[in-house]
């Protein structure tokens, strides 16, 4: 009996990351030892522990493993199309600019399809936090090349191994404007969640990326073992250092991953911008959307 | 609710289409744009990025159409109203995020300007051949608005209608411009604000936690909460259900899809809308739109000048189109003859209505000018024989 009670207690006490999860969707559609679950973990600890108010934090996702993050996460929810999140998500935040307005999406998504809209996102100031996690692959679709895959990492459409260079993430967004530039993996769930709590108090494009174990396709198909292998190979692999100049963090096939925070600079924001920019061209005649948007009330 | 003054710009007009449709926007009480460059709509998006930091409005460039719609749909759900102005190549680039906008039930409007095509095809000259993909564009089964103004005052006031419309049914509201109108100049009333009659964004009244994001409540339209507001909501792309969760079922498709279909089909009748001029006791009626219907006109009344009893409709909505009065005058005249700047697109819904009960001809323009009346007045002359 006294078992029986026990074990109701224990069912009855919520999970930590229950106040920012959906819990009424688990389970989630994400592989044993995916690494993206731990990125959401730290990411709902980092909201927790910010106490930013969640009524006004919205996140939007593209399509893709990670492009399911936002259909979990217990904000306003956007679950777009794909490569889409960034435009979509500064929409959202030029419509009501009080938002803290996030993306979490997949490094094919980002990086791949949605590309173009990144590189001008971060160029222009855009007033938004992108989480990308980062699994070498296309994973939804079936372990195919992704923008990110490294030199001879073999995927289902490069059988043979990769032979087009790979992007190096931090050092695009950082030459492109970006304010806060920073990369762990899944394994440093410490310093991700610091680093998550740092960008959400920032203005401006921050970018995280978050190498994160994918089993069931890359390490398949390159005989890497499983998650669990994948995380060892992050602790035997992984550098820590914060003055890495970005240029020098592209990631080589299972070769050494540099992590860190790379660029963290206050600059005005597209908002602060156009701000500054009409009140000094307009003056008087400046008429500022408001915080809460431009929505127009009966 | 009568709109907002800041946007209005009362009097009387010199302005081409382009500006008119504009005005026309930000008097609709329109505070987000996300546009692209392209001839021959950039117009739009110039003469509003003047004046809407004057009235709480943003005007952004996006990068490309996928941007711009994208950025379009995500400012819609702030409740803020948005708009983004192309023409045929950036249409295109948008269908992704128009099905988007379709399915997450995002009210917005998309003017395309239309020149000739296919691919880059006439940059700078007259084209009405997006009709089709203006129903069909985006993939999969959806209903779509869409409006063709025929002048400049038409496309002020039509954009009013296109935000309207675009509210009370939650759904993208295409304007379908074309160069001729929007390069046209003419004299433009724009009324006083407490004249415009707008359709505000309406917010749930429900509380966060009884609210479901697409809960029709015996209705079609489900009631909209916006980003921000502590619901806390989930929208996506994917087949939904009334939580907006994905579930892959052909029962929820058949809910989710069926609903969005009715919506529009069931209202047909309020949304179609349509002139007449002349068409009690004709034996021909021309069916047209945009630049043509005016070029339409003078065939019209040359032919009666010949003892033709010919007379118009113009389609003012063109999607849904009017089947019921298409139908109705299948049964009473001897032909319907369609001209339109294109190798036929909406004479295919004339002939599909009229059944083969009456011959439909089609009189063909490739683009890159409008018909000669001649050519349209050949066609009615030869319908009668």
């Amino acid at each position: 009996m006294s078992t029986a009670t026990e074990q109701v207690k224990v069912t009855d006490e919520a999970h930590p990351i229950s106040p920012y999860f959906r819990m009424d969707r688990l389970p989630h559609i994400w592989c044993s030892t995916c690494g993206i679950g731990t990125v959401v973990k730290c990411f709902a600890t980092a909201l927790g522990e910010t106490e930013v108010d969640l009524d006004k934090t919205s996140i939007v996702s593209g399509i893709g493993c990670t492009g399911r993050v936002a259909g979990y996460m217990k904000l306003d929810a956007f679950h777009t199309t794909h490569g889409r999140a960034i435009p979509f998500a500064t929409g959202l935040k030029l419509g009501r600019p009080e938002l803290l307005v996030t993306v979490f999406s997949g490094d094919g998504d980002l990086s791949g399809i949605g590309g173009n809209h990144f590189i001008h996102a971060a160029r222009r100031r855009m007033d938004l936090l992108v989480i990308l996690v980062n699994n070498f692959i296309y994973g939804m679709t079936g372990g195919q090349n992704a923008p990110t895959t490294p030199l001879s990492a073999k995927t289902s459409t490069m059988p043979y191994g990769n032979f087009e260079p790979p992007f190096n993430l931090p050092h695009l967004a950082a030459s492109c404007g970006a304010t806060y530039v920073a990369r762990w993996t899944c394994l440093h769930t410490r310093r991700l969640t610091r680093s998550f709590k740092e960008a959400i108090k920032r203005k401006g494009f921050r970018f995280i990326e978050v190498i994160a174990p994918c089993s069931t396709l890359y390490a398949r198909l390159n005989r890497l073992g499983t998650g669990f292998n994948l995380m060892r190979f992050y602790h035997d692999s992984a550098e820590i250092n914060h003055s890495a100049d970005p240029k020098d963090v592209g990631i080589d096939f299972q070769d050494r991953i540099i992590c860190g925070k790379f660029v963290d600079e206050e600059r005005p924001t597209f908002l602060d911008l156009m701000k500054k920019h009409y009140e000094e061209t307009l003056g008087d005649k400046y008429m500022p959307m408001p915080p809460e948007g431009g929505m127009i009330h009966e | 609710m009568k709109t907002d003054p800041a946007g209005v710009l009362t009097g009387s007009h010199y302005l081409d289409g382009d500006f008119a449709c504009g005005e026309g926007a930000m008097a609709a009480g329109c505070r987000f744009v996300g546009g692209y460059p392209i001839t021959p709509s950039t117009e739009v998006v110039e003469r509003i990025s003047r004046r809407f930091p004057m009235m709480g409005g943003t005007f952004i460039q996006m990068e490309d159409e996928m941007a711009s719609m994208a950025a379009v749909v995500g400012a819609s759900w702030t409740g803020t109203k948005a708009l983004t102005v192309t023409s045929g190549p950036g249409f295109s680039l948008m269908m992704e995020n128009i099905g988007l906008a379709v399915m997450m039930e995002t009210p917005c409007v998309v003017v395309n300007v239309q020149r000739g095509g296919p691919s880059t095809g006439l940059p700078t000259m007259v084209g009405q051949a997006d009709m089709m993909q203006a129903r069909w564009g985006s993939h999969g089964d959806y209903e779509i608005i869409a409006l063709c103004p025929q002048s400049p005052q038409e496309s002020f006031d039509l954009m009013i209608d296109a935000f309207n419309l675009s509210e009370i049914y939650r759904t993208p509201v295409l304007l379908m411009m074309d160069e001729c109108v929007g390069h046209m100049t003419e004299k433009v009333v724009i009324p006083k604000a407490e004249d415009i009659e707008i359709v505000p964004r309406t917010l749930t009244t429900k509380k966060p936690g009884e609210f479901m994001p697409y809960q029709a409540d015996g209705g079609h339209v489900p009631e909209f909460a916006r980003a921000g507001d502590g619901y806390r909501f989930h929208t996506t792309g994917l087949t939904h259900d009334e939580r907006g969760y994905p579930v892959m079922s052909v029962e929820c498709q058949e809910k989710n899809i069926g609903r969005l279909m009715a919506k529009i089909r069931d209202n047909t009748d309020k949304i179609v809308r349509f002139e007449e001029e002349g068409v009690e006791g004709a034996d021909v009626v021309l069916v047209t739109y945009g630049i043509t219907a005016r070029v339409a006109q003078m065939a019209m009344e040359v032919a009666r000048e010949r003892g033709v009893k010919v007379g118009m409709l113009r389609l003012i909505v063109a999607w849904p189109f009017p089947e019921k009065r298409i139908s109705e005058l299948a049964g009473k005249i001897k032909a319907f003859v369609v001209p339109e700047i294109n190798y036929g697109q909406m004479v295919l819904e004339v002939q599909r209505v009229a059944e083969g009960r009456v011959p439909t001809v089609l009189v063909p323009h490739p683009g890159g000018g409008v018909h000669e009346p001649e050519t349209i007045v050949e066609a009615i002359l030869g319908a009668t024989k």
